[in-house]
């Protein structure tokens, strides 16, 4: 395993039938890293956070994480590991209110994770993750009448509470206003900033080339780049894909 | 003693048997395999074509299958009403599957009490020319009163997938089956596609329904054998492919002939059943399945 | 003011019901009473598992059956108390529940439910073929003339399944309110989050599978001494299934009491209705409140109750 990374998938292959979605694809990520992943539409992008989160299985390649190798782990494992992920549609528990959804991830994955349960009540901790992400008058509201933009941050604030090391933040931003833009990438980096390592998947160049420290991109299931956002960006193949010929 | 010619007409049986079971499955093989539509009260709309071939038979003095012109017109409007209702009631609102489980299972109910109240417990069988005698070649006896609903059947099998793979309702239906997001993208009225789809699915219960009490007496009570039989022959030819369904009723018909002969008949439902639970537990998406 | 904890009431409600029935003295009341409470066993275990989860099982009956054959082939051997017949089938309908699950639980809720019904006429026609049971012609259970305590061994089963009906409430009212009940609410609205937000998705499906099952079970256990003659038609009744899911739905699967409300209701309708006009009828009116209520008030008699209730709330608010 590579010197420090927290992360590390090597060879990853996926297989829909006669469709290849992913092709021997490596990624890795250090503790604390803020990673982009871009790449055209049906690139395999959520087919790799699928894997990586354990929502499908990889046909071949090796995930470890922490130092364990997590490829044959159910999804709730993972999680209970320390590696969260969103959703690229919010997938909020509709007949729940706003504070209950995030008791399920704390009652559940946060629980196992060493160095829970000091301090507050799970309820006080709920209460207190809504007021980062700014949610907290809408504490007892039904989760299925939220906004777009709220209901993106109920997905990272469900996300945090299960207390991740890595957290995967699939499309957040996308079809969100510029000032909402804004707000999720303050958001993100202000956990990041409490030592989360975040793969941030999206289309909205100018949050890539803000929020990530070195960015991936994947084309047709092959990762043709992985370096800082600027390298990226000039790299013809990239820009091809984006653009066509 | 079991013999080979024992085992041999049994096989053959089997196959008009399966054959028969085809055109049974194909209404849900279109309803759940291409719409996602749980409608497990197929086979009591199965019974009910049976009675309505037992109406035209008995009351008007004609041949039941004829039974099925008159009837299939009627059961595709049948159908399209119901998922009208089931559209609005259930599907829009997105918490589709439990609750419109327990609506058909409640259709279901209602039409068998029905059928228990208009005709009673007694089975109800027609008189044709062709209930009796068989035709017979060199090592086998074949019932005709078999033959005639595995032709019918293979015809209406046939027919239906020619429709669904040239015609462009037909791959428009399929097309809605696969990506009905895309499609209502394209200004298809994915709707009113469904809707004639399952118009469709419960026609193929009239007529299926002609051909059930050619083969047999009915009584209102059957329809309950064939939930499992139905799905157990969709799920095992791949939800939603015509010959996928073919296969899996050939195949179902000949192992519950084989373990009726051998066994008994009393067993037949068991085998089915197991059959789908085995699917269930190994392979799910069946022998053509995506 | 302290409040008075909510599980106080079905045990209260259990005590007024068991000085009725040594007040009562036409036997009529307590045979009809046990089908009573024989449908809140069957319906609050099934609510475990579909109202909670959202897994509807159709095959309630084989869970039922499997308590009352197991109870004729004790009494064939050699006649044990009741309630051991009763954890007996506790025990083996949970384990049928533990393998069914687990054949199944890992795909769709559909073929869960479809599987769920492929089971009960497997078993049913196991059952038809097993001689030593009586197969088609049925099983003749002696009840025991008397036993002390009670005016009469009816009576006795009235009390049994009493006391099982409370159990029942209660385990469903416990499950509901831990954190068990929070995990299949969870799987409910949207399985893939919950896996994802560290819920042991199958895990806690199969749980409520073998609770449901055994409380089912020990239902069908007492049933051949109360109805004397078992056949496999009635032992596998569709009554079964299609009361199950109907009863928790038109009383509210979301609450516990739900299936209380819905089993009381409905049992009661069909008892009047069988003796007036004919049990056919009958069961065309459960389909009948079924389709209605799953159409039109999908939550429920509770559900309904809540509306009401909040829009008092709203309309007292201005």
């Amino acid at each position: 395993m590579k010197q420090g990374a927290l992360l590390e998938a090597t060879s990853i292959r996926k297989r829909f039938g006669g469709f290849v979605a992913l092709d021997a694809v490596d990624i890795a990520v250090r503790p604390g890293e803020r990673v982009g992943l871009i790449g055209p539409n049906g690139s395999g992008k959520s087919t790799l956070v699928n894997c990586l989160s354990g929502a499908i299985g990889s046909d071949t390649g090796t995930i470890q994480f922490d130092g364990r190798a997590i490829e044959r782990l159910p999804a709730h494992q993972r999680t209970r590991l320390g590696i969260v992920r969103t959703f690229q549609i919010p997938l909020p528990f509709a007949s729940m209110t706003v504070v209950d959804n995030l008791m399920i991830p704390l009652r559940f994955a946060a629980r196992h994770r060493p160095g829970t349960g000091q301090g507050d009540s799970e309820l006080e901790k709920a209460l207190l993750l809504l007021e980062e992400v700014g949610l907290r008058e809408k504490a007892d509201a039904l989760s299925a009448g939220l906004t777009q933009v709220e209901m993106r941050k109920l997905e990272l604030a469900r996300a945090v509470a299960a207390r991740p090391k890595l957290l995967i933040a699939d499309e957040t931003m996308a079809g969100l206003s510029n000032v909402e833009v804004d707000e999720i990438i303050s958001l993100l980096l202000k956990l990041n900033n409490q030592g989360i390592a975040i793969i941030m998947i999206e289309h909205i160049m100018r949050a890539v080339m803000a929020f990530s420290q070195r960015t991936i991109v994947l084309v047709a299931g092959k990762k043709i780049a992985d370096d800082s956002p600027d390298v990226v960006m000039n790299n013809t193949e990239v820009v091809r894909a984006y653009l066509g010929e | 003693m079991v013999t080979f010619n024992l085992l041999f007409n049994a096989v053959v049986t089997g196959v008009l048997l399966g054959g028969f079971y085809a055109a049974v499955t194909v209404g849900i093989t279109i309803a759940f395999g291409m719409l996602d539509i749980v409608n497990i009260a197929h086979p009591v709309f199965i019974i009910m074509g049976s009675f309505v071939a037992y109406i035209v038979n008995r009351k008007l003095g004609l041949d039941p299958l004829l039974s099925v012109i008159l009837g299939a017109p009627l059961f595709f409007l049948v159908g399209v009403a119901i998922f009208q209702f089931y559209h609005a009631a259930f599907e829009k609102s997105g918490k589709g599957s439990l609750r419109g489980l327990a609506f058909f299972f409640g259709i279901l109910f209602v039409i068998e009490v029905t059928l228990l109240l208009a005709f009673g417990v007694d089975y109800r069988l027609v008189q044709t020319s062709y209930i009796g005698p068989n035709i017979g070649f060199e090592h086998i006896d074949l019932p005709l009163r078999m033959v005639i609903p595995f032709v019918g059947s293979m015809a209406l099998v046939t027919g239906l997938h020619l429709f669904f793979s040239r015609t462009f309702i037909g791959r428009a239906i399929m097309a809605v089956a696969q990506d009905e997001f895309a499609l209502s993208l394209m200004a298809v009225d994915t709707v009113t596609v469904r809707q004639l789809a399952f118009g469709v699915a419960i026609a193929t219960a009239a007529i299926a329904g002609g051909f059930l009490i050619v083969i047999q007496p009915v009584d209102p009570s059957l329809g309950r054998e064939y939930i499992g039989r139905v799905f157990a022959i969709c799920v095992l030819g791949g939800l939603g492919s015509i010959p996928g369904t073919v296969i899996a009723a050939l195949i179902l018909g000949i192992v519950e002939t084989i373990t009726s002969t051998l066994f008994g008949a009393s067993w037949a439902p068991a085998v089915s059943f197991a059959a789908l639970l085995l699917t269930l537990a190994i392979r799910p998406s069946g022998i053509m399945g995506r | 003011m302290t409040r008075i904890p909510s599980w106080i009431w079905p045990i209260v409600a259990a005590a007024l019901v068991f000085i009725a029935s040594r007040v009562v003295t036409n036997e009529y009341y307590v045979f009809a009473g046990y089908v009573v409470l024989q449908y809140v066993v069957l319906a609050s275990a099934w609510n475990i598992l579909g109202g909670y989860s959202g897994y509807v099982n159709f095959g309630s009956a084989a869970f039922f059956a499997i308590g009352a054959y197991g109870t004729v082939v004790l009494d064939k051997l050699w006649q044990p108390p009741l309630v051991l017949s009763i954890f007996l089938a506790g025990v083996v309908a949970s384990l049928v529940g533990l393998v069914t699950a687990y054949l199944t639980l890992r795909l769709r809720g559909v073929f869960f439910a479809i599987a769920t019904l492929a089971l009960a006429i497997v078993l049913q026609t196991l059952v038809m073929n097993w001689d030593y049971v009586g197969g088609p012609l049925g099983y003749y259970c002696m009840r025991p003339s008397s036993i002390i305590g009670f005016p009469s061994y009816v009576h006795y089963l009235f009390v049994v399944m009493l006391v099982l009906a409370l159990v029942a409430v209660l385990v469903a009212r416990a499950i509901k309110l831990s954190f068990i009940g929070h995990g299949l609410a969870a799987i409910r609205d949207n399985e893939l989050a919950a896996e994802c937000c560290g819920v042991p998705t199958l895990r806690l499906k199969v749980f409520a599978t073998m609770i449901s099952g055994a409380l089912m079970g020990m239902a069908g256990a007492p049933f051949p001494y109360y109805i004397t003659y078992l056949d496999p038609n009635s032992a596998f009744s569709l009554a079964y299934g299609i009361n199950s899911i109907a009863m928790p739905l038109i009383g509210g699967m979301t609450h516990w009491i739900g299936p209380v409300i819905g089993a009381v209701l409905l049992a009661l309708i069909q008892q009047v209705a069988t003796v007036t006009i004919s049990s056919e009828l009958n069961m065309m009116i459960v389909g009948g409140l079924l389709i209605s209520f799953i159409t039109l008030a999908p939550n429920g008699i509770v559900g309904l109750f809540e509306q009401y209730r909040q829009r008092k709330h709203q309309c007292a608010g201005r």
